[in-house]
């Protein structure tokens, strides 16, 4: 049912603005913040050129079903301009008011359900947290790369979601307090520690945006060693499940396969630290290693 | 045919609580859901859950201001079993792992909210939900309980005894998403609906896409009355562009609304002198169109919510992610200026008519969450009030349906004889398709809505199996017609415009005429799409289908009852009529006529009788 994306069609056209646009988390943040300093008649001057115009949205189609869709392309759409729009509020105008066929997954529109990660002018970014005011246009949107397409811009999810799983993505403390009214103490330090870590969306980006998983099919990947930092950092898990935890994540497709690359830091739309979570992880590992030597 | 004990419908945090805690009772479950459980829309809820946890608060003080806040149409035997099991839920997520905020001890930190006596909100940021989501989930994984995801549940397999009082279910049809395949579930022992609201019949909401209201239609075209639909919640701060949601948390910490004046309206036109920005939703929102409305909005839209008081500690501790959104999705830095908010269309107080253990009136249907009445919310739910309804209902059903023993209800649901019924003078149900014949299945092919005619369970379930793929066949089909979009689009126009925050007679009675204009352009509705593969389309065209019913069922509740209570405000009738309206309102399915009548709410609790009282602020 589900084909690769064939690799000419999108690395051809790719290429240039993939080197272009890989800022950096900290230049990625930097740039969030400016975004918000500007001054309001920077922005009005900004939304005043664009304003009245409409946009060039270049979309990637795929059906293995439908004859005439089955040879995997680009159609392009034209959408009026409305200063705010997402990349997420055009797709869905070119689906609503043209071709009610244009499949993507979406749901919340706040950044939050995960769902609409795709591949926005050569980097993984949420659809509905995009503004298309910040992109070059032509806008190009495809499915997130290194993943099988189902449909158009639909990737299969199920390979993410057995790797997030692979690490037992739970809470596992060895003893609860006496007591069914009584909660468990957690400092204010240990809540902050793994507090970035909670907010994964679980929405691929990073894996799709990793090298080493690109090639390993095997490699666990940024999201799910973040899950698995979140519950291993967690000063109330229990001892035992830690050990457990270590193995799962020392193992030979395990964090031992990052090369530090920080693409999965960069197009983490929740900003969370992954690369340095991973690390953190290696130096537990050694720690616990020359422990039992 | 997949067969399991207990089939929950949808993978939000009530369904996923229900899938748990029948999975503990030793049931075989499965979650069916169109969206994988992490992307559910309980993920958005931000502020927190309620329950009293602390010394100085009580479940009785939990369940008085849920009544209060209700505006008494709350039923006194589901506020004080929600109030009394809430706390031991919230330390089971906290047992669970969940990531609350803590306060310098270590214990979970609370806050105030909206129409509270005690700061009694335990929360996690202002991202309570995706947390709450997220632990459910875990716990999901940890048990092995079995997960369709990307399945679409489009009807219930029910048997069709005339009243609906008799009619059992056996399972559901639901198809995958990705294929295309369409398959009976035979549940043996229970089906629980937990598909949430029904905000997208609004064009302003800060609903999910995904909140079509599936759940609470399929099971009106079963025979379960729809409960309360009028009582609509609009949320006083969301964003004007985008409807997303600005916690409460953020007036809880002490945030500020400004009209364009730079005045402290709460306060200054005293629309709620005590409480100020505290008052409960129905009072803020109402407050803020009318500043909007005498000219003291800002851009004739929006006022203005402001927290840079705060600090930008407090802020980056307790409302990181309210700086996050209001960047993303307005370009305001909150740190250094006033949101613009205004009111939208937030939750649905209203629902499948259930007990206070989820039972329908159909034996072995269940629901639970959002899509469900269990009559707790009444008029006006209050902040905070919706996580813990998840959680505590979600598992007193999943328990139920999983056998546990339980006690005898005593919420009473289904029609019964002699209750008071009441005549619109609109049209509404199912439009004359030409020869004057009904057609109640509206998009073509056979219907076994209100069930099929056999008892034994695996023919119910492949007969509704088999109607709803002929039901489909046809609507690919057809080669040309309307398209869905333009049809739900007109329906949420007319929902903002005739049944929002202040709602008059003319205008109830104009979005009832277009529900039926819109209901007739749906006979005509094609699908484009002609594919099985993950068809968002065909999803979508019956998603449409199901947010006609629901949309009729809130603008025909909001005619009838002529009077001002909670979020219901009527220009016409500007007083709450206890004499006459202590009573909620059902919208019963009559073979595609909506039935509207009345069931006595019931304010005798636990301990002693609630009586109404003036809501002053």
């Amino acid at each position: 049912m589900s084909t690769q994306t064939p690799e000419t069609e999108t690395e051809t056209e790719t290429e240039t603005e993939q080197a272009s646009t890989t800022p950096h988390q900290d230049r990625r943040l930097a740039e969030k913040r400016a975004r918000a300093d500007r001054g309001e008649a920077e922005r009005s001057a900004a939304a005043q050129e664009i304003q009245g115009e409409t946009l060039k949205l270049k979309v990637f189609r795929f059906d293995p079903e439908i004859a005439d869709k089955q040879e995997p392309r680009f159609d392009s759409f034209v959408v009026p301009f409305e200063q705010g729009m997402t990349v997420l509020d055009a797709l869905i105008y070119a689906r609503d008011e043209y071709d009610s066929s244009l499949t993507f997954r979406h749901s919340c529109r706040q950044a939050v359900c995960g769902s609409d990660a795709f591949f926005v002018n050569g980097q993984q970014r949420l659809g509905c947290q995009t503004q298309i005011s910040d992109l070059e246009r032509p806008v190009r949107v495809e499915p997130l790369p290194h993943q099988d397409v189902v449909k158009d811009l639909v990737v299969e999810m199920d390979h993410f979601y057995d790797q997030m799983e692979a690490v037992d993505p739970f809470f596992d403390p060895d003893s609860l307090p006496e007591g069914e009214l009584k909660e468990q103490r957690q400092s204010r330090e240990n809540h902050e520690k793994v507090k970035m870590a909670t907010r994964c969306i679980w929405c691929g980006a990073c894996q799709s945006s990793c090298n080493i998983a690109a090639g390993d099919n095997k490699y666990l990947g940024p999201a799910a060693i973040n899950k698995a930092y979140q519950f291993y950092m967690d000063e109330r898990e229990g001892e035992q499940k830690r050990q457990e935890r270590l193995e799962i994540i020392e193992q030979e497709h395990g964090v031992w396969r990052c090369q530090t690359q920080f693409s999965c830091t960069e197009v983490c739309p929740k900003d969370i630290p992954l690369t340095e979570h991973i690390q953190e992880l290696k130096r537990e590992a050694v720690k616990q290693n020359l422990k039992f030597w | 045919m997949y067969e399991h004990d207990v089939i929950v419908v949808g993978g939000g945090g009530a369904g996923l609580r229900a899938a748990i805690a029948a999975d503990e009772e030793g049931a075989d479950v499965a979650i069916v859901t169109k969206l994988h459980p992490v992307r559910s829309h309980t993920g958005a809820a931000e502020g927190g859950i309620n329950a009293a946890l602390r010394e100085g608060d009580s479940w009785q003080d939990h369940a008085y201001d849920t009544m209060k806040g209700s505006d008494y149409l709350g039923d006194a035997p589901a506020v004080d079993s929600f109030a009394q099991d809430a706390p031991e839920e919230v330390i089971q997520l906290e047992h669970w792992g969940m990531p609350f905020s803590r306060e310098e001890d270590g214990t979970v930190s609370q806050r105030p909210f909206g129409g509270l006596s005690f700061p009694r909100t335990t929360y996690a940021g202002a991202e309570t939900g995706h947390h709450m989501l997220h632990t459910l989930y875990q716990q999901v994984v940890k048990r092995g309980i079995e997960v369709y995801d990307e399945w679409y549940v489009s009807q219930l397999a029910v048997t069709g005894e005339d009243d609906p009082n008799d009619r059992e279910c056996h399972g559901v049809v639901a198809w995958d998403v990705q294929s295309g395949d369409i398959a009976g579930f035979r549940a043996r022992d229970g089906v629980i609906l937990a598909t949430g609201g029904p905000g997208q019949a609004y064009d302003h909401t800060t609903n999910a896409v995904a909140n079509t209201g599936d759940g609470v239609a399929i099971a009106y075209r079963a025979g379960v009355p729809m409960e309360d639909m009028e009582m609509v919640q609009f949320h006083p701060t969301t964003l004007p562009s985008t409807g997303v949601l600005i916690s409460e948390g953020v007036r809880g910490e002490g945030g500020i609304l400004y009209n364009s004046e730079g005045e402290r309206f709460m306060f200054e036109y005293g629309y709620a002198t005590n409480d100020g920005e505290l008052a409960s939703r129905d009072v803020v929102a109402r407050a803020e169109l009318t500043e909007i409305a005498e000219g003291r909005g800002v851009e004739d839209e929006y006022v203005y919510l402001d927290m840079r008081h705060l600090g930008e500690e407090r802020i980056t501790d307790r409302l990181e992610n309210i700086l996050h959104l209001a960047r993303d999705f307005e370009g305001v830095d909150g740190l250094t200026e006033p949101m613009p908010v205004k009111p939208g269309q937030h939750y649905a107080m209203g629902g499948i008519e259930v007990n206070e253990h989820g039972e329908t009136c159909i034996s072995d249907l269940y629901a639970v969450g959002e899509c469900a009445c269990v009559s707790l919310h009444g008029a006006n739910r209050l902040g905070g009030n919706a996580l813990p309804e998840l959680i505590v209902f979600g598992a007193r059903a999943g328990r139920h349906a999983a056998g546990a023993d339980m006690p005898e209800p005593k919420i009473e649901t289904g029609p019964y004889d002699d209750a008071e019924r009441e005549e619109l003078g609109v049209p509404v149900g199912a439009p004359d398709s030409g020869e004057g014949a009904v057609e109640p299945a509206a998009d073509g092919g056979p219907s076994v809505e209100g069930g099929v005619a056999s008892s034994d369970p695996e023919s119910v379930v492949q007969a509704t199996r088999d109607a709803e793929a002929e039901r489909i066949e046809t609507l690919l089909e057809r080669e040309d017609g309307v398209n869905h979009a333009d049809v739900r689009a007109n329906l949420q126009e007319t929902m903002t415009e005739n049944v929002n925050v202040f709602r008059e007679e003319e205008g109830l009675e104009q979005a009832l005429r277009d529900i039926q204009q819109a209901r007739e352009r749906y006979q005509d509705v094609y699908v484009g799409d002609k594919s099985r593969t993950f068809n968002t389309d065909l999803q979508h065209t019956i998603e449409t289908r199901n947010l006609l019913d629901v949309a009729e069922a809130i603008a025909m509740g909001a005619l009838a009852r002529e009077e001002f209570r909670g979020a219901h405000w009527r220009a016409e009738h500007q007083e709450r009529k206890d004499d006459e309206y202590l009573k909620h309102t059902l919208v019963s399915w009559n073979d595609g006529e909506p039935e509207l009548w009345y069931r006595p709410v019931l304010l005798e609790g636990d301990e002693g009788t609630y009586e109404p009282k003036e809501r002053s602020y």
